[in-house]
C-alpha cells in the first residue's frame, strides 16, 4: 500500500491500471480530461496499458466496447455532454452479454463551468439499466473504479463511474493496492449474446430485465451505501449521495444531534435502505449533486407520509453545484459570512481569447468580411472561438452543441436566411461536423464554412487532434467541396485583409463554400518551441 | 489544526503550482491536504481560484466554507478582493500589488490598494519588483510564497524542499533563483 495525491480524474485512471486495464479510450472534455491524460502518460512510462484519444465520445465508447468483446478490459472516459454523443453504443451495450470488464466514466458538469449544461447522468445509467457507482472522495474514486471493473464481469453490463466537476479536479492522497493482472485473450463470446438481432435482442432485453433483481441485491448490501440510524433523534434523517457526503460532514457536527443518515454511492437505489431511514425519521434532507434525482423518486405523485426537503422543495438550490454553504443552511445552520468591504464592487474577468491567439485574427478578417452584409448569421459551436461571442468581437450568434454550426447553417439558409456562415474547429469539426458538411454537399447550401484550424484541441489544454492539418484539407475536397470555393487561409494579422477578401468573395457565392484558416494555437507552439 | 488558504489569480499566473508547492510541503510534514483546481475554460485570461485545505485531521468537503478561510494569497490585487466572503474575519489577505490588467474596466490601483489596506490584517508584496532583484520576473510566485511563509503551518525547510523538488529539473541557477525570490518574499512581509 502507497499513498499517491491524485485528481478524482487520476484517482481513476489508476484504480483502472491496478484492476487490469488492457485499454482505454477518450475524446477531450473538461473536467474528465486529466482521466486520459494520467493515463497516457503512465503508457508513455511504462509502455502499457494501451491509452487514446478517439474522435469523439461514440467512437471512443465502441473500440472500448471492442475489448470487452475481445474479453479483456476497458475504460471509456467523457464529460457529460460526450455520453450524449456515445449514447447509441452506450444504451445498447447494456443489453449485449459483456465479457472483458467494460467502464464508462462520465464527467459532470453542475455549475457549468466548462459546459452548456449541468444534465445529470445518474439518469442515462437509470435509462440503461445498469450498475452506477458515485464516489465522494478521490480515495472512493480509485477504489469504485476497481470495483466497476468485477461488478461489469460479475453481472455482464458496462458500469459506469460518475464524477463531477468538483472531485474530478481535486486532489487528495489516495492509498492504492495491489495490481492484478490484465485478463488473457481468450475464446470469443457467444455471437447471440452479442447480434442484437431482434429476436437475440428480445432475449438479451428479457435477461437485462431478470438481473435487475441481482443489481438491487448488490446495491441493497454493497459497503458504498451505509445506513447509520438514530434511534433517539426522529427529527430529521439526512440521505447523501456521492460528493453530497463530504458537505455534509463538513456541517455535522454544528448540529445539536447526529442524524439518521444513509449515503449512497452505488445505485439502482437502494430502495430497503432508503425505506428504513424514511421509517427513522419524521423529515428527510436530500443531499445530492445535479439533478433532484433520488428526491424525484422518493416524492413519486402520491404524496409522501414525511416531509422530504431538497431541491425540489427549494430547501437546496436547484441549480448550480452544492457547497458546504447551500449544504449547511439546508441543515437549518445559520449561514456564516466572511469579511466584507461595504460598497465594493468589482469589475468581472471573463476568459478570453489568449493574446496571439489565431482566432483573434480570424475573427477580425471575418468581421471585415461581414460588414458589408448585416444582417449576417454566424453560427459557431463548442471550442476556444467560442470567446468569440464576448466583446470586442461579438462575432458569433450561436454555440449548441458538437458541430451544431455547420447543420444550423444548413437550415438557417434553407430557411431562407442569407448570408450564414459557420464557424468551427478544426477538432469539433473531425468529431461532429463532417457529417453535417456531408449533408451540405448533397445540397450545395448557401452557406460558408470557416474552419478555425490551430492545429490542436485548445480549450481542453492542447490535445493532439486526430488528423494533422494536411490531411484535413484532403478530407474537405474528398468530401466532394468544390475546389473552386475551398480555400486555405493564413490566420496571421499581417493577412487579414486578404483573409477578410477572401471570406467576403465566398459570402457572395451562392452556393457552398468552405474556407480553412490555419494557424497553430499560440499555447501549443510555446510548448513544442520549449520541447525543442 | 486546519488552516484553508483562498488562493486566487488570473488564468496562466501560476495559481496551481503555488498550491502544489505548499500543497507538497504540508504533506511531507504529515498534514492531510485537500486541493480544489480550476481547469478548463476559466483558465484562459480569466478569474481563477483555487481551494488548499490544510489539517492535522481528515478534511471532508474540498470546498472551503465561507467566513472561515484563514488566508487568502492572491497572484494580482483585484483578485484578492473577490472571495473575502471566504476570508474569517482573523484571516489574513496576501496578495501581490502587481496588476494584470486585461480588461477595460480595471479598477484604479491606488484605490484598490487603499481597500486592500483597510482589512484588519494585510500584506501587499512588490512581488515582480522582488523577482527580478531574486534574478527573473518569473520567480513572482516564489515571492508570494515566501511572503506567505511566516503564517503558514507549515516549516520553512519543507518549503524550500518543495521549491527545490519542483524546479531541480531546470538547474542549479533556476533553483537559486527561485529560493532567492522565496527569501526575498520571506523578508518583505
Amino acid at each position: 500500500m502507497t499513498d499517491t495525491v491524485l485528481l478524482g480524474d487520476e484517482a481513476v485512471a489508476l484504480g483502472a491500471i491496478h484492476a487490469g486495464l488492457t485499454a482505454a479510450y477518450a475524446y477531450p472534455g473538461t473536467p474528465s480530461t486529466e482521466i486520459l491524460e494520467y493515463l497516457l502518460k503512465h503508457r508513455e512510462k511504462h509502455g502499457g496499458p494501451h491509452a487514446a484519444w478517439c474522435c469523439n465520445e461514440k467512437t471512443a465508447y465502441e473500440e472500448a466496447l471492442g475489448v470487452s468483446f475481445a474479453g479483456r478490459r476497458a475504460l471509456v472516459a467523457m464529460k457529460h455532454v460526450g455520453l450524449n454523443v456515445a449514447a447509441d453504443p452506450f444504451i445498447n451495450s447494456a443489453l449485449v452479454d459483456i465479457h472483458g470488464g467494460l467502464v464508462v466514466v462520465v464527467a459532470d458538469d453542475p455549475g457549468m463551468h466548462s459546459s452548456q449544461n449541468e444534465q445529470d447522468s445518474r439518469y442515462y445509467a437509470d435509462f440503461a439499466r445498469i450498475i452506477c457507482l458515485e464516489p465522494a472522495t478521490q480515495q472512493e474514486a480509485y477504489e469504485m473504479t476497481r470495483e466497476a471493473f468485477d461488478l461489469s464481469e460479475k453481472f455482464h453490463i458496462p458500469v459506469m463511474i460518475r464524477l463531477v466537476t468538483r472531485l474530478a479536479h481535486s486532489r487528495s492522497a489516495v492509498r492504492t493496492g495491489e495490481t492484478r493482472k490484465e485478463n488473457s485473450l481468450g475464446e470469443p463470446p457467444d455471437p447471440s449474446g452479442w447480434i442484437l438481432l431482434p429476436s437475440n435482442a428480445r432475449r438479451r432485453w428479457h435477461s437485462l430485465l431478470e438481473r435487475q433483481r441481482d443489481f438491487s441485491i448488490y446495491s441493497e448490501t454493497s459497503s458504498n451505501n451505509t445506513l447509520t440510524l438514530n434511534d433517539r433523534h426522529r427529527e430529521l434523517g439526512v440521505i447523501t449521495t456521492g460528493i453530497a457526503e463530504t458537505y455534509f460532514l463538513e456541517n455535522v457536527d454544528e448540529l445539536p444531534f447526529e442524524p439518521s443518515h444513509l449515503h449512497i454511492g452505488a445505485y439502482p437505489l437502494p430502495v430497503e435502505k432508503i425505506r428504513a431511514l424514511v421509517e427513522h425519521a419524521d423529515k428527510v434532507l436530500v443531499l445530492e449533486e445535479g439533478y433532484p434525482f433520488l428526491e424525484r423518486f422518493l416524492r413519486g405523485i402520491v404524496p409522501p407520509p414525511i416531509e422530504i426537503q431538497g431541491k425540489q422543495s427549494g430547501h437546496v438550490p436547484a441549480e448550480g453545484e452544492l457547497t458546504p454553504d447551500n449544504v449547511r443552511i439546508a441543515l437549518g445552520l445559520a449561514e456564516r459570512s466572511g469579511v466584507e468591504l461595504p460598497g465594493l464592487t468589482l469589475p468581472a474577468r471573463p476568459p478570453q481569447l489568449c493574446a496571439g491567439c489565431p482566432h483573434r485574427d480570424t475573427y477580425h478578417a471575418l468581421k471585415q468580411a461581414v460588414a458589408p452584409f448585416e444582417p449576417a448569421l454566424v453560427t459557431s459551436d463548442i471550442g476556444c472561438y467560442t470567446l468569440g461571442a464576448l466583446a470586442p468581437y461579438s462575432a458569433i450568434q450561436s454555440c449548441v452543441c458538437m458541430g451544431a454550426s455547420i447543420g444550423m447553417a444548413k437550415g438557417a439558409s434553407e430557411a431562407g436566411f442569407r448570408p450564414v456562415i459557420a464557424v468551427i474547429g478544426d477538432s469539433t469539426f473531425l468529431h461532429s461536423g463532417v457529417t453535417g458538411l456531408m449533408d451540405a454537399v448533397a445540397a450545395n447550401t448557401d452557406m460558408t464554412l470557416v474552419i478555425m484550424d490551430n492545429e490542436t484541441v485548445a480549450m481542453t489544454g492542447g490535445q493532439p487532434t486526430i488528423m494533422s492539418s494536411s490531411r484535413l484539407e484532403r478530407l474537405i475536397v474528398g468530401l466532394g467541396v468544390d475546389p473552386e470555393h475551398f480555400h486555405v487561409l493564413s490566420a496571421h494579422p499581417k493577412f487579414t485583409d486578404h483573409n477578410a477578401e477572401v471570406i467576403r468573395s465566398e459570402i457572395t457565392h451562392r452556393g457552398l463554400s468552405v474556407i480553412v484558416a490555419v494557424r497553430e494555437c499560440i499555447e501549443t507552439a510555446r510548448k513544442h518551441k520549449a520541447k525543442r | 489544526m486546519k488552516y484553508d488558504i483562498i488562493l486566487a489569480g488570473v488564468g496562466g499566473q501560476g495559481v496551481l503550482s503555488v498550491s502544489a508547492i505548499i500543497g507538497s510541503a504540508a504533506r511531507s510534514q504529515g498534514l492531510f491536504v485537500k486541493l480544489s483546481e480550476v481547469h478548463g475554460m476559466s483558465q484562459r485570461g480569466g478569474g481563477v481560484v483555487a481551494n488548499l485545505r490544510l489539517s492535522d485531521k481528515p478534511i471532508a468537503s474540498d470546498l472551503i466554507p465561507q467566513g472561515t478561510a484563514s488566508m487568502i494569497l492572491s497572484m494580482e490585487p483585484l483578485e484578492s478582493l473577490r472571495y473575502l466572503n471566504y476570508l474569517s474575519p482573523e484571516g489574513i489577505l496576501i496578495t501581490s500589488t502587481d496588476p494584470v490588467v486585461n480588461i477595460p474596466d480595471y479598477p484604479n490601483l491606488d484605490e484598490l490598494v487603499l481597500r486592500i489596506r483597510s482589512l484588519p490584517h494585510n500584506k501587499l508584496v512588490d512581488s515582480e519588483h522582488l523577482a527580478r532583484q531574486a534574478g527573473s520576473a518569473r520567480a513572482t510566485n516564489m515571492v508570494i510564497i515566501g511572503a506567505a511563509s511566516h503564517f503558514l503551518p507549515v516549516n520553512e525547510e519543507r518549503l524550500e524542499d518543495s521549491i527545490k523538488n519542483l524546479f531541480e529539473g531546470k538547474g542549479d541557477k533556476v533553483v537559486d533563483i527561485n529560493l532567492k525570490a522565496f527569501h526575498a518574499g520571506r523578508g518583505a512581509a
